[in-house]
């Protein structure tokens, strides 16, 4: 029984999963605090979590206050307002945080074109919501938007994506909702680790040791973790040894606290900033800046600086 | 007029007549005259109302604009991000139109005729310009590193000739290498630019431009902030350009190097920060590298600092004018005390104009026996013993 | 006019008595919509004794008089309706006294509200005031008269009930002072005595210039925080209100929605700061308030958006600059808004009558409020930005303001620092012995009628 959040004994847990899959009431719809961990779990590729989330949004177990919600259904609706644009290879795909546009800079990302914005927005982060109903509404209209307003056109058939949310939603989710995704898709790392493989030269070591806050998106994607592993030899960084890293990472608990479970949030934030400063990291390392809002000040408070994975690999360039 | 489309913006909330944390007002002037009509805001409104034919032309109007040191607390602080950076644009196309009407306090109006005339403001021949060096044995520019150049303050003012003098001689003995263009060298146009004389600035900026060019400089080293800011920002649209450096920004760095400090004499100093490298240019640190690296020397910030310092009352040509007037509400007699209260026995500076605005504040204030006025240079001389 | 001026000169030194045509022009308008009013003069006292004089001169003259603190009250009332004197009193800046103890500050009324916040840091670091959202130039005098609010207002009221006592120069030309320190020398409360601040309070500078405040301070906790909940109906806003402040441990209760003509869904939001002396003190506040609208998260209609540390800072800036900057949001330099004191329970009432203003004007309504007290009251405003340029959009929001003074009163609210002409609407829904009375009082303190004359007066 490997989840972080709900007490089971394994007789118990594989009961609660009967009664999901049943369509029965379950202690897990009220309990569950939607961090994905069980997708990376499941060695059968059966889906778990999402079908927790599909019996919660069926049974009206809402995790999060509705005008939380809704309002944030509101706010990152698709507008309308996409037009087409012509792009050049490599495209970055930066979603709905046009505010991240300028990490987007210098030697790593030279030449590259970026894409941005609520019509582009992967909706992935729904599956905190019991709002599967939304993702199945709005992610092929994204699809459709990334590709006929930018891809299509400009010859290019494949996106770099900034967000693991992106890269989950288009290699992993998609297809297992069957949704069909006409460009490939690249994960920042993979591509970080091949642009400083050609700028292995101007590579100054960072020489520092390193916390990595592993966001739960990545655990729909666990193929892509050894490229943080990567990144980290190419610049100089030692990745510390810590309890919740890895298959172990722990949420930030952003999504607990809109939960309105503010003591569990306190506790999870704690055991892992306690755990990050206990190894002596001068960096904490985000890739989602999801994760990166929820605790960058927290981080600061501990004697660390928090840093997105692709501004410390500018530091390592020197930029 | 340009910028006229964003007067109307100012909500004249008075957020631009303070520092940050608010402690007191940080308007030179609006400290000194205490109507409203004197603050940044006030300036916004009336110069709408004089292009709307609101009010008329009239000296009180033109001692508002005039008086405005420049020193860019409003831009500083001003809450609105749209349009804050083209506040005092705003204020010198305000009294680039009151020059082109003839309306100008008559102390504005004898200094630009003095640099129209003489090209200084002192009235002495150009010839003359060089004479602050005499003694010290420099070289004039040839092909060195560096051109130091001094503006009319530094080659004519006394108090600024002492600091050019102590500015050169410390470069000499650190090795540096760098010459002089003597009486070649034009007024650098900043404070004629600040008073809205836009053509004469452009005149002054292109001869200097020329003979820097003809000389062949690359790399400039200036003794004053109002130098330095006109060289670096405003002669690159006149075809100007040039490696600019503040001289503190050259012995920061040459304080990283090895000295040998003979004198290690305890000594309390605060440091005032010039507006026109401050808030204009953004550098706060090398002063401060050059005071905390030399032995016995114990810095303290006055309360009001960096981004938050007071001006002294000296910026957009009230050095020369003095529109602003002095007075116990001027903002340089204001400074000194600041520095007295923090029980500094030096008042540091980086400016020629400053250091004569502070060192004559002193007097006025009687503070004579407990502070005095000493530029970096001169610190930094009487430490290597 | 001349012999006048030069007699100013006399009492305030000639620097600061001005008739040019620059200041006449500034002094003779404010931020809001009211048309200008021009003055004669402006002068700038630096004492007592100078606003003494001064008011003399005026009354045996029978100049009009106004005076003015930071002049950012917005609706127009430093403009001196009937010419005269604006006495600009900022000169009278300092801070007298700090009673650590018994924890009040005595100021001068020119005092800004951001130089005394600067000093306590300073000098008195585990003190405050309560700071209004008015920009940091407004003055302590200024704000207190017409029953400002602020940060600390959920908590103790308005500011003027935090106020201790006066010091007022009377329009015949004498100084008294109000409350304990009128029989002792400390400055700790109104009470006892007939409580004669009334005079002065709220009547916007029609039966005296205040010289001189004491405030009551508050302590300044180490540790602070906000939070912010949110539901999706206004109507449900009164009761999270009445539970938030139930709980007892917030300074500042405040409410915002933004409207535009033609929206459909709002989302109002309550904010509740609060602070502590250690941070398990903080976390223990947090739940309290959590556990107080406990009834919503539960029923899933309302919780606390999940805002990390550092933006939840923001809303405890005081001020907070965010709502000066609403100036600009029709990039034309202004806004105004009618704060109507009013019950909370009409808050869902109040929202629906911005909204029929805001659409039937075509224009954009910042409205919310601030919680007075444990929730006994509120300060609902309907907020107006306006392009300064262009006439007829200046004219909109007037429109609009006027509507909304109507509105409020119709609902049972009083618009607070009311424009001239609101204060007609006021004088219509009010007691006409109430109204009688305010007049008599007003005949007897300023027999010539120089205290800001054009305000609270029958057309």
């Amino acid at each position: 029984m490997k989840c972080q959040y709900m007490d089971f004994d394994l007789e118990t847990a594989r009961e609660e999963r009967f009664r999901i899959i049943r369509g029965e009431d379950s202690r897990v719809l009220e309990e569950c605090v939607t961090c994905y961990a069980c997708e990376e779990y499941c060695p059968y590729n059966n889906h778990p979590f999402y079908m927790i989330v599909d019996r919660q949004e069926e049974k009206e177990v809402w995790p999060v206050p509705h005008p939380l919600t809704n309002q944030q259904l509101i706010v990152m609706a698709p507008r309308g307002r996409i037009v087409p644009q012509k792009v050049q290879s490599p495209v970055i795909n930066m979603c709905s945080f046009p505010m991240l546009v300028g990490s987007i800079r210098g030697k790593l990302f030279e030449g590259a074109s970026t894409i941005v914005g609520t019509d582009i927005f992967c909706n992935i982060m729904w599956l905190h919501f019991a709002k599967n109903s939304v993702i199945r509404e709005r992610v092929p209209q994204m699809i459709d938007n990334i590709w006929n307003f930018y891809l299509k056109d400009s010859g290019v058939d494949e996106v770099i994506c900034y967000h693991d949310e992106c890269y989950g939603t288009y290699t992993h989710l998609a297809p297992a909702f069957g949704i069909n995704v006409p460009f490939k898709s690249v994960h920042l790392f993979e591509y970080l680790t091949q642009r400083l493989d050609e700028l292995k030269n101007e590579i100054r070591p960072i020489n520092e040791k390193v916390a990595y806050q592993r966001p739960c998106s990545n655990r729909l994607i666990p193929e892509t973790q050894h490229w943080v592993d990567d990144i980290f030899e190419r610049i100089g960084v030692d990745r510390v040894d810590r309890e919740y890293d890895r298959e172990n990472a722990l949420c930030c608990a952003g999504t607990i606290q809109a939960m309105q479970r503010d003591e569990l949030a306190d506790d999870v934030q704690r055991r892992n900033l306690d755990d990050m400063e206990a190894t002596g990291a001068k960096y904490c390392v985000f890739n989602c800046p999801a994760c990166f809002t929820t605790l960058s000040y927290q981080v600061t408070e501990r004697g660390m600086t928090p840093i997105l994975m692709s501004d410390l690999c500018h530091l390592a360039l020197g930029e | 007029m340009e910028y006229a489309e964003i007067l109307h913006r100012c909500f004249r909330c008075g957020y631009c007549k303070l520092p940050s944390d608010y402690t007191d007002l940080n308007c030179p002037t609006y400290l000194k005259f205490r109507f409203e009509t004197y603050s940044p805001g006030g300036r916004m409104w009336l110069l709408r109302a004089w292009l709307n034919d609101d009010i008329k032309t009239s000296p009180r109007l033109a001692e508002i604009f005039f008086s405005c040191a420049n020193c860019g607390n409003c831009i500083e602080h001003c809450v609105f991000p749209e349009f804050k950076a083209d506040l005092l644009n705003a204020f010198v196309a305000g009294k680039e139109e009151l020059v082109n009407e003839g309306a100008v306090p008559p102390s504005v109006r004898d200094y630009l005729q003095a640099m129209s005339l003489h090209g200084n403001p002192y009235k002495l021949p150009e010839a003359e310009r060089g004479s602050w060096a005499e003694g010290l044995g420099l070289e004039p520019y040839t092909d060195q590193e560096y051109l130091y150049f001094v503006g009319c303050a530094g080659a004519f003012d006394e108090r600024g000739q002492k600091m050019a003098r102590a500015v050169a001689g410390l470069l000499k003995d650190w090795g540096v290498s760098f010459g002089i263009l003597g009486a070649e060298e034009r007024c650098d146009g900043n404070e004629v630019k600040s008073l809205g004389e836009v053509g004469l600035f452009d005149k002054l900026a292109r001869e200097n431009i020329q003979v820097l060019q003809n000389a062949g400089v690359e790399k400039i080293i200036t003794l004053s902030p109002h130098g330095y800011h006109a060289i670096k920002n405003e002669y690159p649209g006149l075809g100007g350009d040039f490696q600019v450096y503040h001289y503190s920004q050259i012995m920061g760095s040459l304080m990283e190097k090895e000295k040998e400090f003979k004198n290690d004499k305890p000594l309390r100093v605060t440091f005032h920060d010039p507006c026109y490298l401050g808030r204009h240019n953004w550098e706060y640190q090398a002063p401060r590298n050059v005071l905390n690296a030399l032995p016995g020397v114990t810095f303290t910030e006055m309360d009001r600092t960096k981004v938050n310092a007071l001006c002294c009352g000296g910026g957009g040509g009230n050095f020369y004018t003095d529109v602003i007037g002095s007075g116990v509400d001027s903002s340089a007699r204001i400074r000194v005390r600041e520095a007295a209260e923090v029980e500094a026995e030096v008042l540091a500076v980086a400016c020629p104009k400053c250091a004569k605005m502070l060192e004559d504040a002193i007097k006025a204030e009687d503070l004579d026996e407990k502070l005095r006025v000493m530029d970096l240079a001169e610190i930094v001389q009487t430490r290597l013993g | 006019m001349e012999e006048i001026y030069k007699e100013l000169q006399k009492i305030v030194g000639a620097e600061y008595v001005s008739n040019h045509a620059e200041e006449r022009f500034m002094y003779s308008r404010d931020m809001g919509t009211m048309l200008p009013s021009m003055p004669d003069l402006v002068v700038m006292p630096d004492s007592p004794e100078e606003v003494q004089k001064v008011v003399q001169l005026a009354n045996r003259e029978g100049i009009p008089i106004v005076p003015m603190g930071g002049g950012l009250v917005l609706s127009g009332l430093t403009r001196p309706l009937k010419g005269g004197i604006v006495l600009d009193m900022k000169r009278m800046n300092r801070i007298l006294e700090v009673n650590e103890v018994s924890r009040y500050v005595l100021v001068e009324a020119g005092t800004s509200q951001g130089m005394l916040q600067a000093y306590l840091k300073r000098h008195h670091p585990r003190l405050k005031h309560s700071c209004p959202d008015a920009p940091p130039i407004a003055t302590i005098g200024g704000n207190v008269l017409i029953h400002g609010s602020g940060h600390l207002s959920h908590a103790a009221g308005f500011h003027s009930d935090m106020c201790n006592g006066l010091e007022v120069v009377l329009p015949t030309g004498e100084i008294a002072r109000i409350g304990s320190c009128s029989t002792s020398p400390y400055w700790f409360s109104r009470a006892p005595l007939p409580d004669l601040a009334g005079l002065f309070m709220g009547w916007d500078g029609t039966t005296g210039v205040v010289t001189k405040l004491a405030m009551k301070l508050y302590p300044d906790r180490p540790f602070n925080d906000a939070r912010v909940f949110i539901t999706a109906d206004p109507d449900l806003v009164p009761d999270v209100i009445n539970r938030l402040a139930g709980a007892q441990v917030g300074e500042d209760l405040n409410s915002a929605i933004n409207y535009r003509p033609g929206r459909t869904n709002v989302f109002p939001i309550v904010i509740i700061t609060y602070g502590a002396e250690t941070k398990e003190e903080l976390t223990w506040k947090r739940n309290l308030i959590r556990e107080s609208v406990r009834k919503y998260i539960d029923e899933r209609t309302g919780g606390f958006v999940p805002f990390p540390p550092d933006r939840r800072k923001a809303f405890l800036q005081a001020p907070n600059t965010m709502l000066t900057q609403f100036a600009d949001a029709r990039r034309g330099g202004g806004f105004e808004y009618v704060g109507s004191i009013m019950p909370i329970e009409i808050f869902g009432d109040a929202y629906r009558a911005g909204v029929q203003i805001s659409n039937r004007f075509d224009i954009v309504n910042g409205m919310g409020a601030r919680v007075i007290g444990l929730a006994h009251c509120m300060m609902f405003f309907f907020g107006y930005p306006f392009n300064r340029a262009d006439e007829s959009d200046v004219e909109r929001a007037r429109e609009a303001l006027e509507a909304s003074n109507e509105a409020a009163l119709k609902l049972g609210g009083i618009p607070w620092k009311a424009e001239a002409p609101a204060q007609q609407q006021i004088i219509k829904h009010m007691d006409p012995n109430t109204f009688e009375l305010m007049n008599r009082i007003r005949s007897v303190l300023d027999p010539k009628g120089i205290m800001n004359p054009g305000n609270w007066e029958v057309n």
